[in-house]
This record gives structure tokens, sequence and C-alpha cells, in this order.
């Protein structure tokens, strides 16, 4: 059976679990001399790039080949797409080369969803437009669990350009499969029309939210957003969404700081936020591997995948 | 569907009680000691997951005969297996080496059943990718024999002839609530791995 | 020409009846008809209905001819059970002078499938900036009444003022396609729900109905004929009520993916995919809502009429990301089974109704003679012959036209045009060209 992983949704309770659980013991490979597993072997893992993402990029990398997969990294950059290669052509060849796994990354929502009619190999969604990225959610929830424990009735704030961000969408998806209660906080030109209807509360009060959250995650603000007047100035924004390190003070002593990546540094956080003893930045990086290692060996590991949503 | 499945359970017998297992353990405790000169250097790493219970109560064992604190742990074999690829991906367990490592020791692997080896060679497979153990030697509670690779234990709690057509049950007091080894008639002619 | 005896077809839904067609007219209705050298159609169980009116079809040629022509648009239109389509005038060159016009029809009289006659673009280029020579393309051969930038909105309020006065002079109508440019940049897909969870760029209802609420206030202050596209919204429906609750001149039409469709195929067709282009049409697929509301405005007569918006396109352009696709679908086709669907089995319409929106109705909005009249002696013999108890997959391999971007490739919908006649000679019989 094909089975995919495109959608945080794609992820029962048990599923969500199950790659957290197995990530966590990957996650001592990565500390062992030799680290490597020769659980892929033979398996082949496409990582398919149409966006630059080297940092997504080099995570999956790495996790198929800490898995002994053979890795192909198709970068659109310089191939045969940007000569008007489309899609379906690009597809055709993967499944010519006998894909076992593609890892897409794509600037247009929903493109997974195309390659997965396409190809028979397990699609993995590495951030499609502004639809989804459902391994940056599990790195986040595994992030959250090192420090805050199991995250059901535990308090994760949102806090940013949430109409454009695959990450906030799978994070609220996920968030709230594993119990937890989500806030998302932005200017109200920033949330979906339909946010009433997510698992999730909405707020345009950062400073209410802040003292009652677990973590907080912030999301990148995109300069470009000021002219089509999402918000007036990039300083306003700043001024009543940033993390500033005074609003940091107001978080509860175990609460922790998240983003995404790449991060403004003084507009949606302050530097010496990022760089404070809570932030988990730079871990959130290192987890992605163990995660991404995870959710590869779930789905191809075995006879058929143990995740995800099947067709 | 599940209701015939109960019909068709199969009527297992007790081969091993609890009180033979505690004997066969305490035996391979007073092997373990003869065969290395008393446990010097000795690292206790049970295959998951029976195994790793065996191996915890081996060191119990260990510590009543003579006091000796052995080093015990667990080792994890499913990302080593040759089997993966004949069924669904399946939940990982927990390899857990002891402080000082395995390196220039002697591990001893403990498992519940050697029947085909193949679990056995995994787990070799996976020491190499974790140190470089002085000897590695292998324990067992029950070696069923059909054997299908070159691998035989050094420490074996009772040797049980059967056939291809039964299957072996080892029931550990910590998950079962029971110490037993059972035989029965075997149920699923492709998923079980003999145990 | 040749004498065709129609039996018992059931005229409209009601009793069987005999249809002598002589001449190109309907020379006789009744029981028990018999004709010499007459050629016979048995039309047990059949409906009969006057032959159907497309406002809006884009037919491709010139321009596009890799993925329609006027031959095999009127050729799938006729296999549609039409008798007349109106060719949409955003074709390349645009339908913007009497020269392109004239080609079009002529194009459409030569084929004689079914006729056609071309909209034309309100301004030049349909850019949106100065008007086309609309009365030039009223006087031509052509004879065009219904103009529109279709595709592209009138947005610019004196434009559309203008265009709306301008087209009184020979009983133009001006045709809208309700967009409100801003509001709709980069939209993908309607704005709500599934859009925000797809992570598609939102086409709210908005920008729809704001242009229709500005252009019926317009219409009604110079007292001109405006006809309002492809409705979606309810809002629309709405105000398309209120404005003929004040008397205005103000018709409308609504597709049958309209009636039919909703967004959430977006998110997963009926085929179980998801992000299909297929479902990729502008206005965009709406909510539940949205659809029981155009129904409901189909129904009691708000919404005057049905219009294919058949838009074909070649397949590259829709076996690709969504946001690279081509908006649109085909129609001509599968539009009376649609309509069947949504709103004959649904009780929502009986079959004269259907006469009404589909044939009557639009053949009045566009000022056709001939086209329309009801099935009696003396009328032009324009007829389809309807199997309502038809079931089948839609195969679209089967299809006339050129393209294969319907929707409903796979799903099974009720009924099928087993014969055409347009003046007289059939273009269609036993479901297949003649």
């Amino acid at each position: 059976m094909k089975r995919h992983l495109i959608s945080a949704a794609d992820l029962s309770r048990d599923d969500a679990l199950l790659v957290l659980d197995t990530a966590e013991e990957l996650a001592r490979v990565s500390s062992r001399s030799v680290k490597k597993l020769p659980t892929l072997r033979g398996r082949t893992v496409v990582n398919l790039f149409f966006e630059d993402s080297t940092r997504t990029r080099i995570s999956f990398e790495a996790a198929a080949k800490r898995l002994s997969a053979d890795v192909i990294n198709f970068s659109a950059k310089g191939s045969s797409v940007s000569k008007g290669e489309s899609l379906k052509d690009t597809a055709l060849t993967l499944e010519a080369m006998g894909a076992d796994g593609v890892v897409i990354r794509h600037g247009a929502s929903g493109a997974p969803y195309r390659l997965a009619d396409w190809v028979n190999g397990n699609v993995v969604n590495a951030g499609d437009g502004t639809h989804e990225h459902p391994t940056q959610a599990l790195l986040d929830a595994f992030t959250m669990r090192r420090h805050l424990g199991d995250l059901d009735g535990r308090r994760i704030t949102i806090v940013g350009d949430v109409l454009h961000s695959r990450v906030a969408r799978s994070n609220v998806l996920l968030l709230s499969t594993l119990g937890a209660q989500v806030t998302l906080v932005a200017p109200p030109t920033l949330l979906p029309v339909s946010v009433g209807t997510w698992p999730c509360e909405v707020s345009y009060d950062l400073d209410g939210t802040l003292p009652k959250s677990d973590a907080v995650m912030m999301l990148r603000v995109q300069r470009e957003r000021m002219n089509a007047a999402y918000f007036p100035t990039v300083r306003e924004y700043s001024r009543r969404y940033g993390l500033s390190a005074d609003r940091y003070a107001h978080l509860p002593e175990h609460a922790i700081v998240m983003h995404p990546g790449p991060m403004n540094r003084g507009v949606e956080i302050a530097a010496e936020v990022a760089d404070s003893t809570r932030s988990t930045i730079v871990e959130q990086v290192g987890n992605g591997v163990s995660v991404r290692m995870a959710v590869l060996y779930l789905l191809l590991g075995g006879s058929e995948p143990a995740i995800g949503a099947g067709e | 569907m599940s209701a015939a499945r109960n019909q068709e359970q199969p009527q297992y017998k007790a081969v091993l009680e609890a009180p033979e297992i505690r004997r066969a353990l305490t035996r391979i405790a007073h092997e373990i000691l003869e065969r290395t000169k008393g446990g010097s250097d000795v690292v206790l790493l049970g295959v998951q997951t029976r195994g790793v219970n065996l191996a915890r109560m081996l060191c119990r064992r260990l510590e009543e005969v003579e006091g000796l604190k052995i080093p015990c742990g667990s080792l994890d074999v499913t990302m080593y297996r040759d089997d993966l690829r004949m069924k669904p991906a399946r939940a990982i367990g927990r390899t857990e080496l002891p402080g000082d490592g395995i390196d220039d020791k002697v591990v001893v692997l403990v498992d519940d059943v050697l029947f085909s080896g193949r679990t056995i060679r995994a787990a070799l497979d996976a020491l190499n990718d974790l140190g470089r153990p002085r000897a590695v030697q292998l324990a067992v509670l029950v070696d069923r024999g059909h054997r299908e690779l070159p691998i035989r234990a050094d420490y074996v709690g009772k040797n049980l002839p059967t056939s291809l057509k039964e299957t072996v049950k080892v029931l550990l007091g910590d998950v079962d609530g029971r110490d037993a080894v059972l035989l029965g008639p075997k149920t699923d002619p492709k998923g079980d791995d003999g145990k | 020409m040749s004498t065709f005896l129609i039996k018992n077809a059931r005229i409209l839904g009601g009793e069987p009846r005999d249809i002598l067609v002589r001449d190109g007219r309907i020379a006789e209705v009744g029981t028990g008809l018999a004709a010499e050298g007459a050629q016979t159609v048995e039309a047990a169980g059949l409906i009969a209905l006057p032959g159907l009116v497309d406002l809006h079809t884009h037919l491709r040629e010139p321009g596009r001819e890799d993925n329609e022509t006027v031959l095999t648009g009127t050729q799938a239109a006729a296999k549609g059970g039409f008798t007349a389509v109106h060719a949409m005038a955003n074709t390349d060159p645009v339908a913007d002078t009497a020269g392109v016009v004239e080609q079009v029809w002529r194009l459409g009289r030569e084929h004689g499938y079914c006729d056609v006659h071309p909209v034309g673009a309100v301004t030049e280029g349909i850019a949106g900036k100065r008007l086309a020579e609309l009365g030039a393309m009223a006087d031509s051969a052509a004879n065009v009444r219904v103009f529109s930038d279709d595709g592209h909105c009138v947005s610019d309020a004196v434009i559309m003022r203008r265009a709306l006065e301008y087209v009184k002079a020979f009983d133009g109508v001006v045709a809208q396609h309700a967009q409100e440019p801003r509001l709709t940049e980069g939209a993908q897909m309607n704005e709500g729900e599934v859009s925000d969870r797809l992570g598609l760029r939102g086409w709210p209802a908005v920008a729809e109905e704001a242009i229709i609420a500005r252009d019926c206030l317009l219409a009604g202050h110079v007292g001109s004929r405006l006809h309002v596209c492809h409705v979606s919204t309810a809002g629309s429906v709405e105000l398309i009520r209120w404005a003929k609750g004040k008397g205005w001149n103000v018709t409308a039409e609504v597709t049958p993916h309209h009636l039919f469709l909703t967004d959430a195929c977006c998110e997963r067709s009926p085929a179980g995919r998801s992000y299909d282009p297929l479902y990729k049409v502008n206005p965009p697929l709406r909510t539940r809502a949205d659809v029981d509301a155009v129904r409901a405005g189909l129904a009691d007569g708000t919404i005057d009429c049905v219009a294919t918006d058949h838009a074909p396109h070649a397949v590259e352009d829709k076996e690709t990301e969504w946001a690279d696709a081509a908006m649109g679908m085909i129609g001509l086709e599968t539009a009376l089974p649609v309509v069947q669907a949504a709103m004959v089995d649904t009780g929502l319409l009986d079959w004269a109704q259907v006469a009404d929106r589909m044939s009557a109705r639009p053949a009045e909005i566009g000022r056709l003679e001939g086209q329309g009249r009801p099935l009696e002696p003396g009328s032009p013999a324009n007829i389809t012959l309807y199997d309502p108890e038809y079931r089948a997959q839609v195969d679209a391999s089967s299809f006339a036209s050129k393209s294969r971007n319907t929707p409903y490739a796979g799903l099974e919908l009720p009924g099928r045009v087993v014969a055409t006649f347009l003046r007289g000679r059939p273009t269609v019989l036993e479901g297949k060209l003649v």
C-alpha cells in the first residue's frame, strides 16, 4: 500500500506518538561513533527540491544517509525543471529511477499531492507553498516533548504570519492531535478568514497570552507583506507582535521559545531572546534529523508504511 | 473473525515452570562466572524485548551468587533485522549500553529463545556499530534448534527439540505476570519468528 | 429537405406526442401522426425540449485551435443538445472587431452543427481601457447583441457605465464577468475553510458580489440591460433578486458546475485526488450553501438561465500544480445531465422549466430569433430528444470536444441526449453526430 506524509492530518495520535518515540530512540544514533544504521540499505530516496532550502534538504539527506538509503538530490535550479519540464515529467523520471521515497519541497501548495498521483513511491512533504510542512511540526513537537514532557494539555502559542505559514498549519493540526492547546496570535490580516473553525484559540493580544504559555513559537514575517497592507510598518508589527526582551520576561520560568527559521532578528524576535537559554532554535535544527529518520524508517523500512495517509 | 480465532486458540503446554527457569538461570550464572574468570569485564546485553527482562534476572542472580554488580543493558536489533521488508515497519525498542560502553568488554548477549539465529546475527551487526568488545557470548533460556545460520549459544537454559509446526512462548513475571516457557502449535504460518 | 416524424416524444415531459418536422419547421404535433416518406425517429420514453441555447461558450478559435475549434466545439454543442451557442470574445485575436466576429459566425454557419453567435468584446483587447467598436459588431453579419470581456471583469465603473448605455442603441446587453481584480490577485479557489486548509490564495465571494452590486446600480441608473455571467455565490443571488425587485433589467446565468460541485472537490475530488486542477475554475467552486442558493435562485427565476462556460484547455495546462493550471472546465456535453441531477432529480425544476432556463430565456437574452421557441406547429424545428432514464459513467474519450478537462469523467450522471435537430436537420441521432 502506498502511503504518504503530506499533511500533519495524515497522522493519527498513535502515528504521531510512534514517530516521536521512534525519533527519540534514533536520536541516540547521532551520539554514537558509528552514526549509521543499515535499515534502508538498497532503498532509494529522492530529495526533490523546487525551492531553495539548504537546511531542510541537508536534514533529509543526513536522515536518509544515516539509514543507509541511497540518496539522489534533485534540485530544480540548473536542471531540466528550469528549462520548463513539468512536474509530471519530473515525476515520471523519478519513477524510471525506482525511487522508493520522494521528499518534495515545492513553492506551490498541493504539489506533493500531484506528485503522489504520478509516482509509486511514498511521498514526504518537505514544505509546499503556504500549505503544510509536517516534518517541521514533528520536530517542533519532538523539541517541546523533550522540554515539557507529554504535550497533552500543554499551552502552545504560535505568533505571526499564520495566513502564509505552512509551519503554522502543520503545527496546529499536529499539536491538537497530541492534545495540546494552541493559541494563534497575529494581526487579523495575517489570520485565515476561517481560523475560527481551526482546532485552536485565536488572540490579538500577545501580552495577555504569553504568561499562560508553555512554549511560544515565533513565525517569520516577510517584509514584503507590508506592501500588501497586511500591516502598516515593520516597526509597528514588531512593537505589537514581536517577542522583545520585555515580553520574554513575562513568560513562565519553564517556557521555551521556538522559531522554525530563518529568523528576522529584531522583527519577530529580539536577538537576545533568540540567543537566550530558553531558546530551542538551534536544538530544533538538530532534532530535525532524528524526526526525519523516524519518518523515513516508518514509511520505507517495512513491507508497507506504518504511518501516513493511504490512497 | 475474532470468535473464530478464539476457537482456534491452540493449547499450549508448559515445558518450563518458574522453579525450573530459576534453576536454569542460576546454572547459567555459575557458568558465566566460570567461563569469564569470575565475571570480570562482563557486560550483559538483553536483546529486546524478553531478553532484556532475562538479562535483568540473570544480573540479579549473579549478584546473589557472587555479590557481583555486573553492568546490564539492552539491545534493540530491529533496524538490523533481515526480515524488515517482510512486515510493516514496526516500533523500535531502546538500546541502552551501560556507562562504560562495550569496548574491550566480554559482552554476553541474552535472549529468550534461540531459533534460526537471525536475531543474533542482527545483534552481532548492531554490536559492531556500537563498539568493539573483546569477546561476544550468547546466553539463551531455550534453544529450540532449526538454525539457519552458523550460530550457537554459549549458555543454554534448556535444549528443547521442537517441530517447525510448533511455537515457543516465553512468559516472564515482570511483563506477563508469570514465569513459564510454553510449547504449542504454530498459529500464524508466516509472521511469527518462532518465539 | 427531408421530413422527420418523431414518434411518442414527451414534449417538456408531458404525455407522448408525435412531432412532424417538415422543411425545417414543426409541421404538426399530435398523436398517431403519419407522413408519407418521412423518416421515423422513435422517441418513446424520451423528453422533447426546444434546442438548447448557451449564452457562454469558449470555442477558442481563432488562436487556440489546439484546444477547440468552431467545428469541434459546435459538434460538442450538438451532442449536448444545443442548437445555438454564444462564442466568447477572449480569442486570439480578441473578438473586438466586426472582422473577427464575422469570421467566427461564418465558420459556425459553414459547419452547420449549431448556430454560433459571437459575443463581442466590451473593450479593445478585453483590456478594460477603451470601448471596442460595439456598433460595428452589432451591425455586422454576425449581428452581435451580447458583449462581454469574459475572463476579465470590466472593473472600471466609468467604462462599465458607458458600455451599458452605449449598447442600448441596438438593444444589446453587457454580460459582466463579475470579479473585482484587486480582491482576487493571485486567487486560486473560493476563500473559506477549504482554501484556508489547503493554503491556496482565497477568492472571496465579496469580489464577485461587490461588482454585481455596483453593476446592478449602474444598470438601474442608466436603464440598461445587464447580464451577470456565471453567478456562483449566495450573496450574488440575493443581490440579483434585489435588483430584479427594483424592476431593473438585470438577468443572470449559472453554470452546471456551480449547480453541482463544491469547493470540497478541491480538497478531495470524487476520484479521491487532492488539488486536482480539473476543479480549478473561474469563478471558483463555492460552498454547499452557495450551491443550494444558486439552485434556489435558478428554481425561482432569480437566475434566468443555465450557461455552460464551456472552457476547453490542453492536457498539459491541467496536469500540473494547482497554481500553474489554467482555469475552466468543459461542459457542453454534460450540461443537461448535470442539470437533471442538480435540478430535476432533486425536484427543483420540471422539464418545462428546464426548457425555459436552457432554451427560451437564454434565446431571449441573446435576442435570438428562431431559437428557444415552443415546440408547436410553425416553430423552427430546433429540437432536443433526451433520455432521462439513461445511467452511465461519463466517458470523456467519447466527447466531440477537442479537450478533456471535464470534472465528471468516471462519475455516473443521469440522462443522455439522443437526438438534436437544427432547423429540421438532425445533427445528432442515436447519440452520435450525423
